[in-house]
C-alpha cells in the first residue's frame, strides 16, 4: 500500500465544490425559512396518559372543541380516535375569517395523522403526546382535515372540517 | 486470462437467495397494481375477500415482500457473490452463511403466516400501538439476525484474505460489499432494540404497554440507513460493473468511489430523525440538526453521480461516441443489464430531487405522509434499486445457472415498460401529494376526495397497469431462463470495470476501517445519544395494544 495523496480530477473537483455549495445553499434556505420566516415544525407540547385522556374530567379532551381565548384567537382541542369509529372529535369547527387557531390534538388509541388541506398544518398524532400547531385562517371556506397515518380499517373515512366564515 | 471460478456449491447458494427474492417480488408485486387500481376506482380487493380481507392487508403484503424481503434476499445474495469473486476465495465458513440464510427463510415464513391470516395488518412500518401477532415480530427478527450471521461470514472471509494479502488494496466490489454489510449491522440495532425490548415481549403478553414515540425513534434509527442498505449494492454495480457492460468503460475514480462509501457509512445513520419532523415528542433542535446532516449525506450521492456518469462516458467514447451527449447513444442499450440500470439511474435523478424536498425540515410540512412519499420511494427503492437488481439478474442468473438468458430483447422491453409505467405512476403520485392527498389510503373509498384529483388518480391506475405488465414479463423471462435448455458455451464473464488509475496508488487512509467505524459510532452517539437518553429516562409505557383492522 502506498501513502499517496488522494487524486481528484479537476472536473470532479469542480463538481464536488459545486455540490457542496448547492447543499449549503439548500441548508441556508431552510434555516432562513425556519428562523427568519418562522415556519416551524411541531415541538413537544405536553404528555398525557392515552388511557384516561378522553375520559378524565380534568383533561380538555374529555370535552373536545373550540375555546376562544382572546378576540380572534382560539384553542381547538381535538381527539383523534379509531375506537369505536374512526373520527375526529369534534368533526367540525367554525371560526370567522382572520382567526388564529391553535390546534391541540391527541389520540386515546393508535397513531393518527392530522393534515389541514391548503395550509402548512400537518403533523403526527401519537398516543401519549399532544401535537400543537397554530394556523391563521384569512380566507373564508371549508378546510378539510384528514388522517394521514394508517390507523385501521376505517382510516380512509377519518376526516373533519374547519369552516371559516366571512 | 481465465476468471476466478466460484464453486458450484456457492453458486447454488447465491442462486437460492435470488430465488427467494424473485418469488417475494412476484407475490408482492401482484398487490402493487391492486392498490393503484383502487385509486383509479377499480376496486379488485372486493373479489379477493376470502383470501385478502382489505386494501390494508394487501398493502402490508406489498410493502413487506417488496421493500423488505425482495431487497434483503437479493442484496445478501449479490454481496455473497461480490465477496467471493472480489476476494477470489471461497467463503471461510459456508455452513455459517447457510445458517444465516435459513434463519432468514424461516423468518419470512414466520412473518408471512400472520400477515396472510390478517393477524398482522400493520403495514411495513408496524407502528405501535397497532399490535400484530407475535410471530410477525419473531419473523422480522429472524430475517435481520440471519442477515447479520451472513455478514459475519463475510467478515471472517475478509479477515483471512487480509492475512494472506497484508499489503494489497481490496478489490472494489468486495470493499463496497463489506462496507454495506457493516452499515447494515450498525443501523439495524435500532429496530432490534425496538422489537426485543418492546414489541416482542408486548405481543407475547409479557409487558402490557409500550411507548409509541420512543418506538418510532428506534424504528427510524434503522429506517433511513435501510435506504442505503438498498442503494449501495446498486451503486457497487453502477460504479464497478455497469461501465464495463455499457461499452468496456473503466471506473473513473476508484479512490473517490471508496471515499463515498465511507461517507455513507459515517453519515447515513445519524440523520434518521428527518423522518420525524412532525412528531410531537421530538424537540425541534434535534429535527434541525438531523436535517443539516441529511444534506450532508447527499454529498457522497452527488460524487457517485459524477464518477458513474464519467465512467459511462468513457464507455460511450470507447464505442466511438462523441459530442457532449451523443456518446450516450453509443452505450450498449440492447444489453438488458445495461438498459435496466441506465433507466434506473435516470429516474434516480428525480428520486434524489424529491428526497431533497423531503429532507428540507419545514418544506416537509406540506409533504409528510402525502402521496408524494410513495411517489418518491417508487423512484428510489422501486426503480433505482429494483430495476438495477433486475438488470443485475439479467447477467447474474445466466452466470449462476449456466443457462442462456431467454429472449434478451424482451428483457430490454421489460426495462423500458417499467420506466414508462413508473414515470406515469410516480409523477401522478407526486402531484397528488402536493395537492394534499394522503398516503396509505384507499382513495377510492375516501369521502373527502375532490374532483380535481380524479385525472391524477386515473394515471396512478394506468401506471400501475403498465408496471404490472413489466413485472409479468420479468417473471416470464426469469422462469424461462432458469429452465432454459440452451446453455451458455462458456461461463458468463463477470463484468468488472477496472479503475483508470492503479488503485494501489490511492491514499492509505482509504483502507483503514477503524477511523471510519469510530467516526460513524461517534456521530451516532452525538446525534442520537442525548435524545434517546432523554426519551428512555422519561419513558411512558402507557399504550396498550390495538387490533383495529
Amino acid at each position: 500500500m502506498s501513502s499517496q495523496k488522494l487524486h481528484v480530477d479537476s472536473y470532479e473537483r469542480g463538481w464536488m465544490i459545486f455540490s457542496a455549495i448547492l447543499l449549503v445553499a439548500f441548508a441556508v434556505a431552510v434555516s432562513v425559512a425556519a428562523f427568519g420566516m418562522g415556519i416551524q415544525v411541531p415541538a413537544p407540547e405536553q404528555r398525557v396518559d392515552p388511557r384516561t385522556v378522553a375520559t378524565d374530567p380534568n383533561s380538555p379532551w374529555s370535552n373536545p372543541g373550540l375555546r376562544e381565548v382572546a378576540p380572534g384567537k382560539y384553542d381547538a382541542y381535538i381527539l383523534a380516535r379509531a375506537i369505536p369509529l374512526w373520527e375526529y372529535l369534534p368533526k367540525e369547527l367554525t371560526v370567522p375569517a382572520g382567526s388564529s387557531v391553535s390546534f391541540y390534538v391527541t389520540s386515546p388509541d393508535v397513531q393518527h395523522g392530522f393534515m389541514i388541506q391548503n395550509t402548512n398544518a400537518n403533523f403526527m398524532v401519537i398516543p401519549g403526546q399532544v401535537s400543537k400547531l397554530t394556523v391563521k385562517f384569512d380566507k373564508p371556506g371549508t378546510y378539510n382535515f384528514i388522517c394521514t397515518e394508517y390507523c385501521g380499517s376505517g382510516h380512509a373515512i377519518m376526516y373533519g372540517a374547519i369552516i371559516v366564515t366571512p | 486470462m481465465k476468471q476466478y471460478q466460484v464453486s458450484a456449491v456457492e453458486k447454488k447458494f447465491i442462486g437460492s437467495h435470488l430465488l427467494v427474492a424473485i418469488l417475494a417480488l412476484a407475490v408482492g408485486s401482484l398487490f402493487g397494481p391492486l392498490q393503484a387500481f383502487e385509486h383509479a376506482g377499480w376496486d379488485l380487493y372486493q373479489y379477493l375477500k376470502p383470501l385478502i380481507k382489505s386494501y390494508y392487508q394487501g398493502l402490508t403484503v406489498h410493502g413487506v415482500l417488496n421493500a423488505l424481503v425482495w431487497t434483503t434476499f437479493f442484496i445478501m445474495g449479490f454481496l455473497t457473490f461480490n465477496v467471493i469473486f472480489g476476494l477470489k476465495r471461497p467463503l471461510k465458513n459456508l455452513t455459517l452463511n447457510k445458517v444465516g440464510f435459513w434463519m432468514m427463510v424461516v423468518g419470512v415464513v414466520a412473518a408471512a403466516i400472520p400477515i396472510l391470516a390478517n393477524q398482522a395488518t400493520v403495514l411495513f412500518t408496524f407502528y405501535p400501538p397497532l399490535k400484530a401477532n407475535w410471530a410477525f415480530y419473531v419473523g422480522l427478527t429472524l430475517v435481520v439476525v440471519g442477515s447479520w450471521v451472513e455478514g459475519w461470514g463475510f467478515f471472517l472471509t475478509y479477515k483471512d484474505w487480509r492475512k494472506d494479502n497484508p499489503n494489497e488494496r481490496m478489490p472494489f466490489i468486495a470493499f463496497g460489499s463489506l462496507v454495506t454489510t457493516l452499515l447494515w449491522q450498525i443501523c439495524t440495532l435500532g429496530v432490534a432494540v425496538e422489537i426485543l425490548t418492546m414489541l416482542l415481549p408486548w405481543s407475547l403478553g409479557l409487558i402490557e404497554h409500550v411507548d409509541p414515540q420512543l418506538a418510532r425513534t428506534y424504528f427510524w434509527f434503522t429506517g433511513h440507513p435501510l435506504v442505503y442498505f438498498w442503494l449501495l449494492p446498486a451503486y457497487i454495480s453502477w460504479y464497478a460493473m455497469l461501465p464495463k457492460q455499457a461499452g468496456n468503460g473503466k471506473m473513473f475514480s476508484d479512490s473517490l468511489a471508496r471515499l463515498s462509501f465511507w461517507l455513507f457509512l459515517v453519515l447515513s445513520t445519524p440523520i434518521g430523525i428527518h423522518h420525524q419532523y412532525v412528531d410531537p415528542g421530538v424537540p425541534p433542535t434535534w429535527k434541525f440538526l438531523h436535517s443539516m446532516f441529511t444534506f450532508g449525506v447527499f454529498f457522497p450521492s452527488l460524487m457517485t453521480a459524477f464518477t458513474v456518469i464519467a465512467s459511462l462516458e468513457h464507455a460511450g467514447r470507447k464505442q466511438g461516441g462523441s459530442g457532449v451527449f451523443a456518446w450516450i447513444g453509443k452505450l450498449k442499450w440492447n444489453d438488458p443489464a445495461v438498459a435496466s440500470q441506465l433507466l434506473a439511474g435516470l429516474l434516480f435523478f428525480f428520486g434524489g430531487i424529491g428526497g431533497l424536498a423531503n429532507a428540507s425540515y419545514n418544506v416537509n410540512l406540506v409533504l409528510h405522509n402525502t402521496a408524494f412519499i410513495p411517489g418518491h420511494f417508487h423512484l428510489t427503492v422501486a426503480t433505482a434499486v429494483t430495476l438495477s437488481f433486475i438488470g443485475i439478474s439479467y447477467w447474474l442468473v445466466p452466470y449462476l445457472t449456466g443457462r442462456k438468458l431467454w429472449q434478451p430483447k424482451w428483457a430490454v422491453i421489460q426495462a423500458w415498460i417499467w420506466f414508462v409505467g413508473m414515470i406515469i405512476f410516480s409523477n401522478s403520485m407526486h402531484v397528488l401529494g402536493l395537492l394534499g392527498a394522503p398516503r396509505r389510503v384507499p382513495l377510492g373509498l375516501a369521502p373527502y376526495v375532490p374532483a380535481e384529483w380524479n385525472s391524477r388518480l386515473f394515471q396512478v391506475g394506468l401506471g400501475g397497469a403498465i408496471l404490472f405488465v413489466s413485472g409479468a414479463i420479468y417473471l416470464i423471462v426469469m422462469y424461462k431462463t432458469a429452465t432454459n435448455k440452451e446453455r451458455v458455451e462458456e461461463e458468463v464473464e463477470v463484468p468488472i470495470a477496472e479503475p483508470m488509475q492503479d488503485p494501489a496508488n490511492g491514499p492509505i487512509w482509504l483502507d483503514r476501517w477503524a477511523p471510519w467505524i469510530y467516526g460513524a459510532l461517534a456521530l451516532i452517539v452525538i446525534m442520537y445519544g442525548p435524545i434517546l437518553f432523554d426519551m428512555i429516562k422519561n419513558i411512558a409505557l402507557t399504550s396498550p395494544g390495538f387490533r383495529v383492522w
